[in-house]
């Protein structure tokens, strides 16, 4: 009950914020338009929708990082937080509770940037649904990079951590944009030794229903998202613990 | 019965001492202020007392719990207005107050009766449904201390509630703690004497991280030979030990 309640509120203070909700759902829609609309003139393989929605749906992710770090270190920086750790809430309830109302939100993002594939021309049938499944680990990560940030760093920092570079970051080395293969081996090597590209790879082998690629990438997804939910309870324990020694 | 107990309580952070070996008795129902300039070790002793910190040295029993080995059970008697106002920007004033009330675990019956009492006790009910980010400072404190107030604590923790508030809302603010007198264990600390002597059973001087003095008011302004409270302040915190 007590988590439902925090969990409860903590959707309530995302979805009042329309700011938000306008930038995290429709900058990526816009995105998705506009390079549908350069592959129509100028067809590039890469805009492709089968092969650019994948990489779509990972960018809006981003935008969820924003929306935990956000509330996250809005709490921190007023003193709401500090009166809620004088409550009977331990910390798997803050971490449940911030992690629970962003993860059905994640979810909607994906659905809809993929509805509006639908509309550009995305075949329908079970690869995307499949699709969506597969980029769930993503939504995970993307929380845990949101609370982990937020855990550390202040609103205007994750405001620029999470707002400009990891949405810039991840969106680069993910292979959404551009080939990676175009650019020298060690850009693409770090382009894999980070998760982005292999979510995207793991979402287009989805809608490809190439079904043996998906676990090789989704592992990589996976093993960066448990690590980082697993720092971020840690640091946030930390904080919890003394935010103020 | 003996609501509060610190004994020895200390909390020193790199290479200064916040709190020096404080022991300190509060009574349960009793209302206790904390006086004491800025940095005097105020919101430290109330930060330890409530688990948010932990003590570098000493402990402490909240109705006889230890706050290092079991804060999660003193957690469930206590509850906290911190200095800043400490509400929910985006949900109403309703929904701060259910919020609390179900952090705690309340029927939803019980939820509701709390809600209505906290909105009628501290005059909130013509803004119910307004969202705290709307609301002037005065009102966002009393709906502050009216959250800390819906767990039906038995400790109630006020951190500098008045600071800031014009003096219609102070008064206003002081009409509501002095109601919960010898109901809740209230530890209040503020920078304004007349807050204290207004509303204090006892009072305690804090400076430079030690408690100088403990007494009711009329204690200290005999020992200390003034006539108001500021005075007698002035005195004990300018002092090295006073004896009451």
């Amino acid at each position: 009950m007590k988590l439902l309640a925090f969990a409860t509120r903590n959707s309530k203070e995302i979805l009042r914020d329309p700011l938000n909700l306008a930038l995290g759902i429709g900058f990526p829609l816009v995105v998705l338009f506009l390079l549908t609309a350069i592959q129509a003139n100028i067809p590039v393989d890469l805009f492709v929708i089968e092969k650019l929605i994948p990489g779509i749906a990972v960018f809006g992710l981003s935008f969820i990082s924003i929306f935990s770090g956000m509330l996250l270190a809005k709490d921190r920086g007023t003193s709401f937080l500090m009166r809620l750790f004088t409550t009977p809430l331990t910390a798997s309830d803050y971490i449940i509770g911030y992690t629970l109302p962003l993860f059905p939100m994640a979810i909607l993002q994906i659905a809809i940037s993929f509805l509006a594939a639908v509309f550009l021309g995305l075949e329908i049938n079970f690869k995307i649904l499949l699709s969506i499944l597969v980029l769930m680990p993503t939504a995970i990560l993307f929380i845990g990079i949101g609370l982990l940030v937020g855990s550390l760093f202040n609103e205007k920092q994750v405001s620029s951590i999470c707002g400009a570079l990891l949405t810039n970051l991840s969106a680069w080395l993910s292979g959404t944009w551009f080939d990676l293969n175009l650019i020298c081996g060690w850009f693409k090597a770090i382009s894999y030794a980070l998760p982005f590209a292999h979510a995207v790879d793991a979402g287009r082998a989805a809608i490809a229903g190439d079904f043996t690629a998906i676990l090789p990438h989704l592992w990589w997804v996976i093993g960066y998202a448990f690590v980082i939910l697993v720092v971020s309870i840690l640091v946030f324990r930390k904080k919890m613990s003394g935010d103020n020694q | 019965m003996i609501a509060i107990k610190a004994t020895n309580l200390t909390k020193v952070y790199k290479n200064k001492t916040a709190v020096n070996n404080l022991n300190l008795s509060i009574q349960q129902g009793e209302l206790f202020s904390l006086l004491g300039v800025n940095g005097a070790g105020k919101t430290t002793t109330i930060k330890m007392l409530t688990c948010l910190i932990k003590p570098t040295k000493g402990d402490a029993t909240i109705l006889g719990n230890i706050i290092q080995s079991n804060p999660q059970e003193v957690k469930k008697f206590i509850s906290v207005s911190p200095q800043e106002t400490a509400v929910a920007r985006n949900l109403s004033v309703q929904e701060n107050l259910e919020l609390m009330a179900n952090i705690f675990g309340f029927d939803k019956k019980t939820v509701d009766e709390k809600v209505e009492e906290m909105l009628e006790t501290f005059r909130l009910k013509e803004v119910t449904k307004d969202k705290a980010v709307t609301l002037s400072g005065g009102m966002q404190r009393r709906l502050s201390i009216a959250m800390a107030l819906i767990s039906n604590p038995q400790i109630l923790f006020l951190d500098e509630p008045t600071l800031g508030l014009d003096v219609i809302a102070r008064r206003e603010l002081w009409t509501a703690i002095e109601k919960l007198k010898g109901k809740v264990t209230v530890i209040l600390t503020t920078h304004y004497m007349e807050e204290a002597e207004a509303l204090s059973d006892r009072v305690g001087i804090m400076a430079d991280g030690n408690l100088k003095a403990i007494g009711t008011v009329s204690e200290l302004l005999t020992k200390t030979n003034s006539n108001t409270l500021e005075e007698a302040f002035v005195t004990i915190a300018k002092k090295e030990e006073v004896n009451l």
